[in-house]
């Protein structure tokens, strides 16, 4: 009988629900405005009352591609991003993003379908445990079986994903969960016994800190991803213009702090700035906000930094000391860190004496600045981004993949805004860049956003180009086509005698590309361009800024021998760095 | 290397024991024994985990167990200032001839007989891992058949109690607006 379920025909309180209901009123509580799913047996009743949400939902391409968008929502606009998903290969599609997240501490919500709890162990069709198998790379997961248990889940997913070090919750519905009869009501209280983050700083630590930092004559702030994660990007500058102390930024913390400021060193570690590398070699103390000492920092850990002392505030204890020992612990939220720093510095009214050790830090960061050479034949990969980034301004998101063109986007892109730089960084997960770059767009969509892609990554996730022109996401697309493995070639290069073993992704001494990616871009109804030379680039990037009504796909067809330097390889001492091949930078104790 | 022995307050969820488990595995810490069991709170397990680390990474090996969301407390317990027993259920071979000499060890020992066969003797002991072992040294040439033995479980001493808690509960937050 149609008609019979009218809206509005005595709904109360205690109102009788399905599963599937109670779990889609749950995330309208939890404030989700936009999910990027794909629907399948086990989660199909969720998607009958998501229909009638308010809730967007977007139809992606493949579930990797709904867990990265989750990622670039999350990292551009600080929400919790969400992904949804069906059982078995539906939920393993996901491990790849939410293993990322997990490494980037994203705050990411995925719900998965599961098999109905009668056929659970049975090697069901579509069964997998993805609880199982998701436990060593989430925050926390859940598996629900009774309806009853859906708010109060959902509720506490998002309380974990987003509060203290944020990141991914998964939760496994059974079907039978979803299509069970039950009542809704969202939870006003949470119990989770066992989970309190420690947000704010210990007194005695931060007094112990001001006075290392006041008694230091070498230090540097240290700043990594937990910096902008804690939204502390203000507190951190007024930290620095206070005391004058250098920074340098990590990968994960690109637009922590503006790269047009004088103190601001660059990026430290593999491909980093001559200058941050040297600086935290020769500091006499490293004040550390949010990092977590990477080895694609620290290089060998054993001769990082011999001289520093360390002060490492972080809102993870077990980042603590994990890898380096540290001499002042602080655990806590960043910007509650900062912020008692800063008053207490301020109250005690003295000043550091760096001096010397300014002039030593600026000295080297003018003497080697980044650079690159510009080849006598096809176009600079480096000259393209670092087009994109005058062009596209301080506003824009950039949203890399992993490998040559995510470092040269970290490098030769001056950002001055935080979560306006989006990458994989823990993970160095190929194809993250275009998914992420449409969930940032969803996000922000006011903003500018362009993927810096290389031709290797695109070709793992382009399929959501589709997404992107259907869902109306107009991302813009830079790919850094070299025809190769760009970051494998370089060590092959550099470590394997120039054995291009498995790099060349093209027909072997065919000319023919494939594929041709603008002409795949205009198969996916996007529009698609091409740049082979350097006087055309400013020409094609300002093309591509002036289409906002659909999506646009650049193919940068560069020159494959270009290399990311400076460059420590992988395992050896921050010492050992190279400004450009085979040449080491001279930053020693007595220049100071 | 040096053995530690950490009594861990879980709460009693499904899958929990394969969390801590696979925790150990993943991060490449070993474990000497684990027992679980029930506590005074109906809603709470209680773990009792010998690892054999050095100092640091046991720091990190609580840490790492604490940032789990079931896990409730960890307390180390030493040796001096805590009571920590196993259970060993042994079957050693016992004819007419040898029945009397087991007999006597088992007494020496105050360990009990809990079944007897024509040709054998079970016998169950409790104590420290060294009382164990120096049982098992001499009963090995009666012949061992067949030998379980628990992990260890530990209790500090005194009154106190390492389940002292609060169960308080967080109010639901809203969701944080965007950034900019």
């Amino acid at each position: 009988m149609s008609g019979a379920k009218q809206a509005g025909s005595g709904a109360t309180d205690a109102e009788s629900v399905t599963g599937a209901q109670s779990l889609v009123k749950a995330l309208e509580h939890a404030g989700v405005e936009d999910i990027f799913g794909y629907p399948g047996g086990a989660i199909l009743p969720a998607y009958d009352p998501l229909f009638d949400s308010k809730i967007r939902h977007i139809l992606v391409r493949h579930e990797q591609g709904a867990g990265h968008a989750a990622e670039g929502y999350a990292s551009a606009s600080g929400r919790v991003g969400v992904c949804m998903a069906t059982s078995g290969p539906g939920a393993t599609n996901l491990v790849t993003p939410i293993a990322d997240a997990y490494m980037d501490s994203v705050p990411m919500v995925a719900i998965t379908g599961q098999v109905p709890e009668a056929l659970i162990g049975t090697d069901a069709f579509q069964e997998a445990d993805i609880r199982g198998i998701t436990m060593p790379i989430t925050k926390h997961n859940f598996l629900v079986t009774d309806a009853a248990d859906i708010p109060r889940t959902i509720a506490e997913a998002f309380h974990l994903a987003s509060t203290g070090r944020p990141g991914p919750v998964l939760v496994d519905v059974t079907k039978s969960a979803l299509q069970a009869t039950t009542s809704f009501q969202w939870p006003t209280e949470i119990t989770l016994p066992g989970y309190r983050p420690v947000t704010r700083p210990h007194a005695k630590q931060i007094r112990e800190a001001a006075r290392l930092i006041l008694a230091a004559r070498k230090p540097v702030l240290y700043v990594g991803g937990g910096t902008i994660r804690s939204r502390a990007h203000k507190e951190l500058r007024i930290l620095a213009e206070l005391t004058g102390i250098p920074v340098v930024t990590t990968l994960m913390a690109r637009g922590a702090f503006p790269d047009s400021h004088p103190q601001h060193l660059g990026m430290p570690g593999m491909h980093g700035t001559v200058s941050a590398v040297a600086a935290l070699q020769k500091s006499d103390l490293i004040i550390s906000l949010g990092a977590r000492f990477d080895d694609r920092v620290t290089g060998d850990l054993s001769t990082f930094a011999p001289g520093a002392l360390i002060i490492h505030a972080d809102i993870d204890p077990a980042e603590i000391g994990k890898n380096r020992h540290t001499d002042v612990p602080i655990v806590g939220d960043i910007k509650e860190v900062l912020t008692d720093l800063i008053a207490l510095l301020k109250a005690d009214g003295q000043q550091g004496d760096y001096e010397g050790w300014v002039a030593f830090c600026a000295g080297i960061k003018k003497q080697y600045p980044l650079g690159y050479d510009t080849p006598v034949e096809g176009l600079a990969p480096q000259y393209v981004i670092e087009r994109l980034g005058a062009i596209s301004g301080p506003e824009t998101i950039f949203a890399a993949g992993v490998g040559q063109h995510q470092m040269w986007a970290a490098q030769f892109i001056s950002y001055e805004h935080p979560n306006t730089w989006l990458n994989s960084g823990g993970a160095g997960t190929m194809g993250y860049s275009v998914p992420a770059a449409m969930g940032a767009k969803v996000a922000c969509p006011d903003a500018t956003v362009w993927s810096i892609d290389g031709d290797g990554c695109f070709q793992m996730t382009n399929q959501e180009l589709a997404t992107c022109a259907i869902e109306d996401i107009p991302i813009k697309v830079a790919v850094i086509n070299n025809d190769n493995l760009g970051m494998v070639r370089q060590w092959q290069t550099l470590f394997y005698k120039e054995r291009y073993s498995n790099t060349d992704l093209q027909a072997h001494g065919k000319k023919v590309r494939i594929p041709d990616f603008p002409k795949l871009a205009e198969a996916y109804g996007c529009i698609g361009l091409s740049c082979e030379s350097a006087a055309d680039v400013d020409a094609t990037i300002k093309k591509a800024m002036e289409i906002d009504d659909q999506p646009v796909v650049i193919d940068f067809r560069v020159h494959k021998d270009a290399m990311v330097w400076p460059m420590i390889a992988g395992g050896a001492s921050n010492d050992e760095i190279q400004y450009a091949r085979d040449l080491a930078p001279r930053f020693e104790e007595d220049d100071l | 290397m040096a053995r530690h022995t950490l009594s861990v307050l879980v709460e009693n969820k499904p899958g929990v024991l394969t969390r801590i488990a696979a925790l150990f595995s993943r991060r490449g810490f070993n474990i000497d024994s684990l027992a679980v069991g029930p506590t005074e709170h109906s809603d709470v397990s209680r773990m009792t985990i010998v690892v054999n680390v050095e100092e640091t990474p046991l720091e990190q090996v609580t840490k790492q167990l604490n940032k789990l969301i079931e896990v409730l407390k960890i307390v180390e317990l030493d040796g001096t200032s805590s009571v920590n027993r196993e259970l060993l259920l042994v079957k050693l071979k016992a004819d007419a001839e040898t029945r009397g000499q087991v007999l006597d060890v088992v007494q020496l020992f105050s360990a009990d007989v809990v079944d007897v066969a024509p040709d054998a003797v079970t016998v169950q002991l409790v104590g420290s891992s060294q009382r164990l072992a120096d049982f098992l040294k001499v009963v090995e040439p009666f012949g061992i058949r067949e030998l379980v033995q628990s992990g260890m479980v530990a209790i500090g001493r005194g009154p106190r109690s390492i389940s002292e808690r609060t169960l308080r509960p967080v109010a639901v937050p809203t969701p944080p607006p965007a950034v900019g």
